[in-house]
C-alpha cells in the first residue's frame, strides 16, 4: 500500500483526506476536537491496543465510494481502516450516542466512583468520559465488585476496583520492558491485573503504566494523597538522562516537585521526543528525581487535553473544531462538554487562572474571583 | 525444583509439543497443563506453573493469564474424585438442581467444598455437552449420565471403594 | 426414513476402528479426492454442494475456503473446532466418539484442498475420552497411509494433530480458538485481519465445525450438485440435531431437513413426543443462543404455516416471531418448565463464558444475570424487565465477537414471548416461589392476520 494514495472520509460531514491505512480515529483525530472519538483503551504508541471498550464505536453511513452500502453495526473506529469516500457519523448519530452512553453505564456499573480519594481525579479519562456521554445516574442496584489487593512495591498503587481492563499496561510490560510480570488473570466480570504472585515491579520503564492508565487504577505511589492535580503547577523540563529521553513534566507546587509524569499530548499520549519516538520516561526520572535542582526547567507546559475538573486552568488550549451538523439531541439536549464552557455553570474556575503562571503556591482562593490573573 | 514430570510424563510432554512447529512450543501450553494438572495431584500449584513455564521457555505469567482463564484448571488442592456436575438449561431442566442437592446431602459438602477425608470435591459447573444425557457430571475423564439419587449413591460408593483397594 | 449421509453407518459394530471403516466403503472419497480431483475441483464441489458451517452461523463452506489467502512460501492451516460448548448442542462429540474415521477422512480431503500440511483438531477439554479415540484413529490412519508423508504416493504430506482445550465456551468462537491453540488466553481477536489472511501463528487459516468437514466426505462422493438435491432451498444436504430436554427418546439425529418441526419432535423416529405425556411449552431450536420460542409458534408460523427443520423456516419471522438453526441443539421444554428460571441458567452460563474482554459482554452479562437471579428468588420488581430489555439492546451489536448477542438473544426472546410469565413472577412473589406458571396460552392456535 503506497503511502502516497490518500483516501477522502467525512466525518460528522467534515471532509477530510488521509493516507490508506489511517483508522476512522486517527482521521477524526486529525479533524479534532469534538469530532474524535473517545478511546479508553486505545493508545496510538502502543502496538496492539484498542477494540475493546467499546467507547469509539462509530457508525459508518457509507461503506466507501466503490460500495456504498452502510457497515451494519456499529464499528471501533480505532480498529477499522477508512476507504475511499467513506462517511461516518460519531457525535451526529443518534445510535452511536445511545451505544457510547450504554458503555458508560457497563464502564460505570462495578466501578467504585471513588473520585474524592483518587489520585487521577481531575485527569481520568472515565470522568471525563463519564460527564460528556454518561447519564446522571446508574440503574444498578447490586453489590459492586472487590478484588484481593495486591502489593506492585514501592512505586505503584494498584487499585483494582478502579480498572476498566483497558489492557494498556500489559502492552507497556510487552513492548518497553524485557520480562513482563504482571497480567491478565482469570475471566469474565472477575478478570483482573495482577501478578498472581507477591511481586514488586521492578523494571526500569514499568512505571510508564501509571502515565497510560486511563483511570486511576495504577497511579504514582511517591504521590499518592500528596495533593490534587489542579493545585499542581506544570512544568516542562529535561535533564541529561543515561536511560530515557530525560524530557518530562514537572508538577509542582511552589518550588516543590510534587510528581514527575511524561509530556502528554491533547488525547493524553505520550509525546514524540524530537527523534519521532515516544518519550516514554525512566523510573529514575519518575520516582527519584524530585528537587527542582535535578532538572532544567523549560517553562509553564501547556496542558492541551480537557479535562472536566481541570478545564481552563493550564497554559494550553484545545482547537474545538464542531461538526457541521450536530446531531439535535445529543445527551437530551445538552451538548457534549467539549463544547459546553464549564465557567458558565461554576463560579470557581476561573479561565483566567493560569496554574503554570502564578507565582508560588496555588490555594483554595488561587480560584476565587480576586485571585492572581494570568 | 521439587515438581518434577517423571520419565514417562516427560515422553508425553515431548509428544505434546511435537505437535507444534519449531518457535511456536508456546502452543503446547494447555495440553501442557493438562499434563500436569493430571501429574501433580490434580491442581496447580504456583510451582506447577513455573515449571511448565520453564520447560515451554516462556514467562510464568504467561502461564498464570492462561491457568486463570480456563476453568478446568483447578488452582486449589481439590479431593481425589471431583464431582463437576452440570447445572446448564438442558440439565436443568430434566433436574440437575435435585442431583446437586442430593449429592450435598450425601457427602455434606457445598459446592466449591471437599469432604474431610479428602476423596470428593463437588464443583458446580456449566454445559459439558452431554444434554441429551442430563442430569451428568464429570469425574476425571468419565461422563456419569443420566444421574438418579440411585445412580448417584453407586457411584459414591464406586469411588469409597476404589479408595479402600487402594490403601 | 430420512435420508442418512453421515451417521448412516453409526451403527455397524466396530465402526470406529480403521478396519471396520474401510470394509464399509471409507476413505474411498478421499481416495478419489486426492488421486483424480484437482484442489479446484474439490472446491468447486463443495461449493456447488451448498454446505453451510455447521457450527452455528451458516456460512458457506465454499465460500470460505476460497477466501484463504496464499502468500508464497507461507504454510496454511485447517483447524476443526471441535469446541462445542453451546448448550443442547452435542452432536459433533456424536460423530467424534463414533466414527472418527468419518471426521479423519473428511480432514484429509479438506486439508488436501486448502493445502494444510498440520491440521489441527480443537477439541474441548472436558471431551477428553474423545480426544483418546480421535488419538487412537489418528495412529491406525497413519499406519495405513492416509495420514503422513506422500499420501497415496500424491507427495501431499499431511499430518492431524488433537489440540485438547481447557474449559472455556468462548474458544468456538474461531478467533479465540486460535489464540488459545497459540497457547494463550481465549480472547477473541479484533477483526479485521480475519484468519483467512492472518490466523494461526499468522499465518492463512480456515477454521471449520467437525460436521461440517465431515459433510464433505459425501459431497466427494456423491458429486455437490447431488448433494445439493437433498433439502430444500438453501438448506442443502443433511443436519445433525441433538434433541435435550423434556422428550422421550434425546439423542442425536441426521434430518435432511425437509421434516416438520411437529413431526421431529412427535415422531417415534425422533424424539417421541414429550416425555411423561406431558404438553410442549416451549423449544429452543437451535442451541441455547437462539432465540426461545413459544409452542405455537415454534409448530408454525406468524403466517400460519408449518414449520420446518431447515435454516430458512426456523428463522422465518426474523427474531420477532421465528428463532434460528444454529448449532442444530435442540432444546425442548415442557408445560412445567419455568422461563424465568431457563432464562437465568442461560444468562448465568454466558457470564461464566464472557472472556471479559470488552466491557459490554463483560459487565452486562452479571447484571443480566443479577437481575433474573432477583426475579427468580421473587424479589423482582415491574421495571425489571424493561431494564433488562434495554441491557439486553445494549450488549447486542456492540461487542467484539458473537458472544454478546449469543448473551442478548435468549434474555430478549424470552421477554418477548413470555413477558406475562416474567410479569406473574413478579407480582406472585411468593406463588412463584412454590409453584409455576405453566402452560398458560402459550400452545393456544396464533391469530393469522387475513
Amino acid at each position: 500500500m503506497s503511502e502516497q494514495t490518500l483516501f477522502k472520509v467525512t466525518v460528522d460531514n467534515i471532509t477530510i483526506e488521509v493516507p490508506a491505512g489511517t483508522t476512522i480515529l486517527q482521521a477524526a483525530r486529525q479533524i479534532g476536537g469534538a469530532v474524535a472519538p473517545p478511546a479508553m483503551c486505545y493508545y496510538s504508541k502502543l502496538e496492539g491496543t484498542g477494540g475493546k471498550c467499546r467507547t469509539c464505536l462509530v457508525e459508518v453511513s457509507k461503506g466507501s465510494e466503490k460500495d456504498p452500502r452502510p457497515m451494519p453495526k456499529l464499528v471501533a473506529s480505532c480498529r477499522t481502516t477508512v476507504m475511499d469516500g467513506m462517511e461516518v457519523k460519531n457525535i451526529t448519530s443518534e445510535k452511536v450516542i445511545d451505544a457510547r452512553a450504554a458503555v458508560v453505564e457497563f464502564l460505570l456499573l462495578n466501578h467504585p466512583l471513588d473520585c474524592p480519594i483518587c489520585d487521577q481525579a481531575g485527569e481520568c479519562h472515565l470522568q471525563d468520559l463519564s460527564f460528556e456521554h454518561g447519564k446522571a445516574d446508574t440503574r444498578y442496584e447490586f453489590q459492586r465488585r472487590s478484588f484481593k489487593k495486591h502489593d506492585l512495591g514501592k512505586y505503584i498503587q494498584l487499585h483494582m476496583t478502579r480498572c476498566i481492563l483497558c489492557y494498556r499496561c500489559v502492552f507497556i510490560a510487552d513492548q518497553l520492558t524485557n520480562k513482563r510480570e504482571h497480567g491478565i488473570l482469570d475471566r469474565g466480570d472477575h478478570t483482573e491485573i495482577a501478578t498472581h504472585i507477591e511481586k514488586s515491579l521492578d523494571n526500569e520503564f514499568i512505571g510508564n503504566v501509571i502515565d497510560v492508565c486511563p483511570v486511576g487504577a495504577l497511579t504514582d505511589k511517591t504521590f499518592r494523597f500528596k495533593n490534587r492535580v489542579w493545585f499542581l503547577k506544570p512544568m516542562d523540563a529535561h535533564r541529561n538522562c543515561p536511560t530515557c529521553s530525560g524530557r518530562v513534566t514537572l508538577w509542582n507546587r511552589g518550588d516543590e516537585v510534587f510528581r514527575v509524569t511524561a509530556r502528554k499530548d491533547e488525547w493524553g499520549e505520550i509525546e514524540d521526543t524530537p527523534d519521532g519516538k515516544p518519550g516514554w520516561i525512566c523510573n529514575t526520572c519518575r520516582f527519584d528525581k524530585k528537587h527542582t535542582n535535578d532538572w532544567v526547567i523549560e517553562g509553564p507546559r501547556a496542558i492541551s487535553r480537557q479535562s472536566v475538573i481541570a478545564q481552563g486552568h493550564y497554559a494550553g488550549n484545545i482547537g474545538t473544531t464542531l461538526p457541521t451538523e450536530i446531531f439535535k439531541a445529543v445527551n437530551d439536549g445538552r451538548a457534549p462538554h467539549l463544547l459546553m464552557d464549564i465557567h458558565n455553570e461554576s463560579e470557581v474556575n476561573l479561565p483566567s487562572v493560569r496554574l503554570s503562571e502564578i507565582e508560588g503556591p496555588s490555594h483554595g482562593n488561587t480560584f476565587n474571583n480576586n485571585s492572581t490573573k494570568a | 525444583m521439587s515438581l518434577q514430570f517423571n520419565n514417562e510424563q516427560m515422553t508425553e510432554f515431548k509428544r505434546l509439543v511435537a505437535h507444534y512447529p519449531e518457535g511456536k512450543q508456546k502452543s503446547a501450553l494447555l495440553p501442557a497443563l493438562n499434563l500436569a494438572q493430571d501429574s501433580f495431584g490434580g491442581w496447580l500449584p504456583t510451582e506447577a506453573m513455573d515449571y511448565v513455564a520453564s520447560l515451554l521457555k516462556i514467562e510464568p505469567i504467561e502461564v498464570y493469564e492462561v491457568a486463570t482463564f480456563y476453568s478446568m484448571y483447578n488452582l486449589k488442592p481439590v479431593g481425589k474424585f471431583v464431582f463437576e456436575v452440570c447445572q446448564t438449561g438442558p440439565c436443568m431442566i430434566s433436574g440437575s438442581d435435585n442431583i446437586i442437592a442430593y449429592i450435598q446431602k450425601q457427602l455434606d459438602i457445598k459446592p466449591g467444598e471437599t469432604t474431610k477425608d479428602g476423596i470428593f470435591t463437588l464443583k458446580l459447573v456449566e454445559c459439558l455437552g452431554a444434554c441429551g444425557y442430563a442430569p451428568m457430571m464429570q469425574v476425571g475423564k468419565i461422563y456419569r449420565e443420566h444421574l438418579t439419587k440411585e445412580k448417584v449413591d453407586a457411584i459414591i460408593e464406586e469411588y469409597r471403594m476404589q479408595v479402600v483397594a487402594l490403601n | 426414513m430420512g435420508v442418512k449421509l453421515l451417521l448412516e453407518k453409526a451403527n455397524v459394530p466396530g465402526i470406529r476402528t480403521y478396519d471396520v471403516y474401510r470394509r464399509e466403503g471409507g476413505y474411498t472419497a478421499a481416495e478419489k479426492a486426492l488421486k483424480e480431483m484437482s484442489i479446484e475441483a474439490i472446491v468447486e464441489e463443495v461449493k456447488k454442494s451448498g454446505l453451510r458451517g455447521r457450527g452455528g452461523a451458516g456460512f458457506p463452506a465454499g465460500m470460505k475456503w476460497s477466501f484463504i489467502a496464499k502468500p508464497e512460501g507461507v504454510p496454511r492451516h485447517l483447524v476443526c473446532n471441535a469446541d462445542e460448548s453451546e448448550p443442547g448442542t452435542f452432536k459433533d462429540r456424536y460423530l467424534m466418539e463414533f466414527l472418527p474415521h468419518l471426521l479423519l477422512e473428511g480432514l484429509l480431503i479438506s486439508s488436501f484442498a486448502l493445502g494444510s500440511n498440520d491440521t489441527y483438531i480443537y477439541i474441548r477439554g472436558e471431551y477428553a475420552w474423545v480426544a483418546d479415540i480421535l488419538e487412537d484413529a489418528i495412529v491406525e490412519a497413519t499406519k495405513n497411509g492416509w495420514l503422513g508423508k506422500n499420501i497415496l504416493g500424491t507427495g501431499f504430506d499431511c499430518m492431524v494433530h488433537v489440540h485438547r482445550g481447557a474449559g472455556a465456551y468462548i474458544c468456538g468462537e474461531e478467533t479465540a480458538l486460535i489464540e488459545s491453540l497459540e497457547g494463550k488466553r481465549g480472547n477473541p481477536r479484533i477483526k479485521p485481519p480475519f484468519p483467512a489472511i492472518q490466523g494461526l501463528w499468522m499465518r492463512p487459516t480456515v477454521v471449520n465445525n467437525v460436521e461440517t468437514l465431515a459433510a464433505v466426505v459425501p459431497i466427494i462422493k456423491m458429486g455437490g450438485v447431488e448433494y445439493a438435491k437433498i433439502g430444500v432451498g438453501r438448506s442443502t444436504g443433511t443436519k445433525l440435531i441433538s434433541a435435550c430436554g423434556n422428550i422421550n427418546k434425546p439423542g442425536v439425529y441426521e434430518i435432511d431437513m425437509t421434516i416438520s418441526v411437529e413431526d421431529f419432535i412427535y415422531s417415534d423416529e425422533y424424539c417421541g413426543g414429550i416425555a411423561g405425556g406431558k404438553k410442549l411449552k416451549a423449544c429452543i431450536p437451535g442451541g441455547s443462543s437462539v432465540p426461545i420460542l413459544p409452542a405455537n409458534l415454534l409448530l408454525k408460523t406468524a403466517k400460519g404455516e408449518t414449520r420446518y427443520m431447515n435454516y430458512e423456516s426456523l428463522s422465518d419471522g426474523g427474531f420477532a416471531t421465528g428463532s434460528m438453526m444454529g448449532s442444530g441443539g435442540f432444546i425442548v421444554l415442557d408445560e412445567d418448565q419455568c422461563i424465568v428460571k431457563n432464562t437465568l441458567t442461560l444468562a448465568r452460563f454466558y457470564r461464566h463464558e464472557s472472556c471479559g474482554q470488552c466491557s459490554p459482554c463483560r459487565e452486562g452479562t452479571g447484571w443480566m444475570e443479577k437481575i433474573l437471579q432477583k426475579i427468580e428468588l421473587g424479589k423482582g420488581e415491574s421495571s425489571d424487565i424493561d431494564l433488562l430489555w434495554d441491557i439486553q439492546r445494549k450488549i447486542e451489536g456492540n461487542t467484539i465477537c458473537p458472544l454478546g448477542d449469543a448473551a442478548a438473544w435468549p434474555v430478549a426472546a424470552a421477554i418477548r414471548h413470555f413477558r406475562d410469565e416474567f410479569e406473574w413472577h413478579i407480582q406472585n412473589r411468593e406463588l412463584s416461589q412454590t409453584s409455576n406458571f405453566g402452560l398458560q396460552h402459550y400452545a393456544d392456535p396464533i391469530h393469522v392476520p387475513a
